[in-house]
């Protein structure tokens, strides 16, 4: 009979969540979605405690919460290293070669027409698999780990911005020239302007993958810090507990870097249909 | 892509390969240096240049190395010997693929779940859309351990990871593909008193199609990419990834070069071929461009 009160919470969560989303409102909505996480882990912390689900399998939400706050010295190195040191440097050059590399090959229809098809077959690849390569040119330090962000973020980049500077239509253009625009203010003030959703739709991609990439790459080889090295060595030590420490740290720098990606995107894109309320 | 793309195309690839063979020269160089100055002797630019570029263990194999190794790998070996990519390759393949079905068919069940329940939808979605930003691929050596302490080692692992990667894209395409029937047609559906499960089977999922395969290619891609890393620290044997880990334990270059060639190659023929499948079954739906 240990598995009543389990379904019991599962079957509340769901009549409320049920019940509430008649509603429709921004505040219900929330409630609904804040209702279901919720239960998600209540249920997982039954579901661990009363089958007694050995920690090395999976261990309770509770357990987790405390290897958390016991290291948090060691997390907050780990985050230094692989998101600000690796996934972030990586991330913002790997940005900035790519708008670069955009804009000077949009002046080129041919360079264009050849390497767009280039650059979209190249964001299909797993490029993940250039990591053990740049570990061994750049190091065990940051460096690899920004390196194979670089590569992993450039081609996502580059395709949206060629689109984006693309996006203007004939009469735009036109406008421009019949204000005998030179080519730098027409970049600057339609060009640009008028890239931007598209540029942010590539650079909202690749947070993630400018994470994934840096602790990737950190299983190929690193110093002793660092949350792909954690995560490898915390398993070897079946410390699962630290392991999901470490993964929430992930999700949550993910979550907070898609998030400062989207506020700005709000700020710089507010007159584009999507950003309309 | 289109005939006259072809020449621009052609022409990036050979600059590509030119700076290539620049940088092997210029990267394998310093090693050669070192040698002959080890062995007291100097040497000249004509003397080092085929020196650089037939390096057993090059810092940048030069790309007819990477075309040999390749070619060793896929056509010089028996098909089950271990040194055979093309046997790495399945052994990565058949878990991208079980993963790919797995987290497809889950993909379009929720899908289909959210989009007729209000609640499931209000619960799940954010959550989903959440999950986007997780670097999932993180937990790849963890499901591995836990699996292998739970008794299941081999192929399912993988597949798991690789279910779970394709599995987003698909259920936020397939949630946008069904909606897509205007009210119009949503109306004409009623006006036949047509039942929820006809107007699914009728008008919601062809007209879901297109968005179910333009997610198919990047679920494909995904789960591909998430095979390799969960043959990274798994200590596994086979497989592309493994043949990365093993090469870069060992220095082996040209074997990390040709596994990466070999994965690049996989994924554009999975690519293609959904592209292939995804043209036949639009054509004879009438929805083909």
């Amino acid at each position: 009979m240990s598995a009543v009160p389990i379904i019991g919470v599962w079957l509340g969560g769901w009549a409320v969540n049920i019940w509430l989303s008649r509603f429709d409102t921004r505040a219900s909505r929330t409630l609904v979605a804040v209702i279901f996480g919720a239960t998600i882990i209540t249920l997982w912390e039954m579901i661990v405690r009363t089958y007694a689900i050995p920690t090395v399998i999976l261990p309770a939400p509770s357990q987790i919460a405390a290897s958390f706050a016991a290291n948090g010295s060691i997390l907050w190195t780990d985050f230094v290293q692989t998101i600000v040191k690796g996934a972030l440097t990586g991330w913002l050059i790997g940005a900035g070669a790519a708008i670069l590399t955009a804009i000077a090959i949009d002046r080129s229809p041919f360079l264009q027409r050849g390497l767009l098809p280039i650059g979209n077959f190249v964001a299909a690849l797993p490029i993940v698999g250039i990591a053990p390569i740049l570990v061994m040119w750049f190091g065990f330090d940051w460096q690899s780990k920004a390196a194979v962000v670089v590569v992993m973020v450039f081609f996502p980049i580059l395709v949206n911005m060629v689109a984006g500077l693309r996006a203007t239509d004939a009469m735009q253009r036109d406008l421009m020239a019949s204000w005998a625009a030179p080519y730098g203010a027409s970049l600057w003030k339609l060009r640009l302007p008028a890239a931007m959703p598209f540029l942010f739709n590539g650079l909202k991609i690749t947070t993630t993958l400018a994470l994934i990439g840096a602790i990737v790459a950190e299983f190929f080889g690193s110093p002793t810090r660092g949350m792909g090295f954690r995560i490898s060595t915390a398993v070897g030590r079946l410390d699962l507990p630290l392991v999901w420490a470490e993964i929430v740290v992930a999700a949550l720098a993910g979550t907070l870097f898609y998030g400062l990606v989207a506020a700005l995107e709000k700020k710089v894109t507010f007159w584009h249909p999507s950003q309309r309320r | 892509m289109r005939r006259a793309d072809l020449v621009p195309i052609l022409t990036v690839l050979l600059v590509i390969v030119a700076v290539w063979y620049l940088g092997a020269i210029r990267m394998n160089a310093t090693w050669e240096r070192d040698q002959a100055a080890r062995a007291g002797t100097e040497v000249t630019w004509s003397q080092l240049i085929p020196l650089t570029l037939t390096q057993d263990r090059p810092v940048l194999p030069a790309p007819h190395q990477v075309a040999v190794g390749l070619w060793e790998g896929v056509a010089g070996q028996a098909v089950t010997s271990r040194r055979s990519l093309v046997w790495h390759a399945w052994v990565t393949l058949s878990a991208t693929l079980a993963g790919f079905a797995i987290g497809t068919a889950a993909g379009i069940l929720l899908a289909v779940g959210i989009v007729h329940s209000r609640s499931m939808d209000q619960s799940v979605m954010p959550w989903a859309v959440a999950s986007q930003t997780v670097p999932i691929l993180a937990i790849a050596p963890m499901v591995i351990v836990v699996m292998a302490s739970a008794g299941v080692t081999g192929l399912l692992p993988k597949a798991i990871i690789a279910a779970w990667l394709s599995f987003f894209p698909v259920l936020v395409g397939m949630v946008k593909g069904l909606r897509t029937p205007d009210a119009m047609q949503m109306d004409l559906m009623r006006s036949w008193s047509a039942g929820r499960r006809q107007v699914l089977a009728r008008l919601r999922l062809p007209s879901s199609l297109p968005y179910l395969f333009a997610s198919l290619k990047v679920a494909i891609a995904a789960a591909l990419v998430g095979t390799i890393v969960a043959e990274l620290p798994s200590g596994a044997t086979a497989g592309l990834g493994a043949r990365l880990l093993s090469g870069s334990y060992y220095g082996q270059t040209v074997q990390i070069w040709s596994a990466l060639f070999m994965a690049a190659i996989l994924a554009g023929l999975l690519v293609a071929l959904i592209g292939l499948v995804e043209r036949r079954v639009l054509a004879r739906m009438g929805l083909a461009a």
